[in-house]
């Protein structure tokens, strides 16, 4: 669950980046944030993992206060999300399997346990076989791919993603979103930014639209 | 309990495969953390081997009482058996004028000399050794000695002792100044190498933080990395004394031998050497420890 409620981000500099942004996404919802470059959008997103603090307003996710809490309790926040970056974020000094394994490696697993997690996780987004290859030898939606296995491998129960199809053709984004929808339909609750409209009007889901800052209405899609 | 063993085996076997990695800049800095390591604490060990001998020459405090030469012959031993008597006399020999002409003459060199003098100038003798080998008992000694008006002249050799002990003294605080000043090396050489190996990781870090792994957990492998680099700059700081005094060692006891003594400088005792490693082992943690405060924080996931 994702409660928004009259946030505004104003970056040091004095450009507000937000403004007056409420909105509620339910718990096993999936939601699409569209809305042209510079919208906000990624800002918006950055408020949920606290990359990023609100000005004013408050950012509730699973029941937490977010704006207001103690820089150590951060990590275990980000732990119970999964995050999606627009430029995946990988590490290419290692294998696909060592990048899924990462965030198992801050919680203190047993080593059986952290693989045999690892490899469901990269069995859902059919890259098993390349577990063993250099993230740099794979392509460009095989990439995002890896980034959301490692995203999920914490079995969150709350998936956000920016942009997680620019740059990609359209069979390869379509791909992402199908495995997006898989982890919906088995509970998660999902907000994916991204800017193409028609791949969001074909998943006749519910849209959040920002233009300059605020939220044009939580109209429903399509 | 255990998840924390494994996360700091885990962050031990990350610190020990960035050793590996280095691999020339890793080696580059235990050599010269070694390197600087080595001056103080071969320093120490050779002035260790200097107190063995001067502590030696303290266990033989030698006093000879030169006697007047007007003295008789049996006024000369009845003070002498006195002496002897004084409870701070450990051992006492009586060297008559005629003994100690005979031993002078055994000098090569000097008969000759010694057949053209008339008569015997050498007075009697008493040579002795005291039982407190302290200089101030020494000291104490020779002035009680002194007033005995048989007695024309009394020579201890108290005082070379002690210029030798104020010499070591000022060695030893000379090695103290020079392990505080390479230790701060050694904790800048630490921090460096540590910024460095910050710099190259910059992007594991960011990410790692992104995703949730707490400041502790990103911490914990550079000081690992520290106090291995630490601990192998002291390894190689012991292993460069301990050649350089083997190498000492061949000279120093054929110098020693030509004396007819057989000394030889020793190594550092196992408790020095393990000291020596953990000092290393400790100021490379703490060069880790302030590199990492200082510049983790400066990585914030954007």
């Amino acid at each position: 669950m994702i409660s928004f409620s009259r946030v505004s981000k104003r970056y040091p500099g004095g450009q507000e980046v937000l403004k007056d942004v409420s909105f509620l996404v339910d718990a096993g919802e999936l939601a699409f944030l569209t809305g042209p470059s510079g919208a906000g959008k990624s800002t918006l997103l950055k408020l949920i993992p606290a990359i990023e603090r609100p000005s004013a307003g408050s950012v509730v996710v699973n029941g937490q206060n977010v704006g207001a809490l103690k820089p150590t309790a951060i990590p275990y926040l980000r732990r119970r999300l999964g995050l999606v970056f627009q430029d995946q974020k990988l590490l290419y000094d290692r294998s696909v399997y060592d990048n899924v394994m990462l965030p198992l490696s801050f919680s203190g697993l047993a080593p059986r346990e952290a693989a045999k997690r690892a490899r469901a996780a990269l069995d859902k987004v059919g890259l098993l076989a390349r577990e063993k290859a250099n993230p740099i030898q794979l392509s460009g939606g095989e990439q995002q791919r890896v980034a959301i296995a490692r995203a999920v491998v914490n079995r969150p129960t709350l998936l956000i993603a920016d942009e997680p199809t620019a740059n990609l053709d359209e069979e390869s984004a379509l791909r992402i979103l199908e495995i997006f929808l898989a982890f919906h339909q088995v509970g998660v609750t999902v907000l994916i930014a991204t800017h193409d409209q028609a791949l969001v009007r074909r998943f006749g889901r519910r849209v959040l639209r920002l233009t300059g800052g605020r939220l044009d209405g939580a109209a429903p899609g399509a | 309990m255990r998840a924390w063993l494994r996360q700091h085996r885990r962050a031990f076997a990350a610190a020990l495969g960035k050793l590996a990695a280095q691999r020339a800049t890793g080696i580059v800095s235990a050599l010269v953390i070694g390197v600087a390591l080595a001056l103080p604490a071969g320093g120490y060990a050779l002035l260790e081997g200097m107190r063995a001998l001067t502590g030696r020459v303290a266990l033989d405090p030698q006093l000879s009482v030169f006697l007047r030469s007007d003295v008789k012959r049996t006024d000369a031993e009845t003070l002498a058996a006195r002496i002897k008597a004084d409870p701070r006399v450990a051992a006492l020999r009586f060297v008559p004028r005629e003994q100690a002409l005979k031993d002078l003459g055994a000098v090569a060199g000097l008969s000759d000399v010694i057949a053209a003098l008339e008569r015997n100038p050498l007075p009697d003798a008493v040579v002795l050794r005291s039982r407190d080998p302290g200089p101030q008992a020494i000291d104490a000694l020779a002035a009680d000695l002194r007033r005995e008006p048989a007695v024309e002249h009394v020579q201890a050799d108290a005082g070379w002792a002690r210029r030798l002990a104020a010499l070591a003294r000022l060695g030893r605080l000379a090695v103290l100044l020079l392990a505080a000043l390479l230790a701060s090396g050694l904790i800048a050489v630490t921090f460096n190498t540590i910024r460095l190996q910050i710099l190259t990781q910059r992007d594991e870090i960011e990410v790692s933080k992104l995703i949730g792994a707490t400041d502790a957990f990103i911490r914990r492998p550079f000081f690992y990395l520290g106090l291995l680099q630490g601990l192998g700059g002291g390894l190689l700081a012991l292993a460069i004394v301990w050649a350089g005094l083997a190498l000492l060692n061949v000279q120093v006891v054929a110098l020693a031998a030509t004396y007819g003594t057989n000394f030889r400088f020793a190594f550092l005792t196992p408790g020095d050497a393990l000291a020596v490693g953990l000092l290393a082992a400790g100021l490379g943690w703490l060069g880790a420890y302030l590199s990492v405060s200082r510049y983790l924080r400066d990585i914030q996931p954007k």
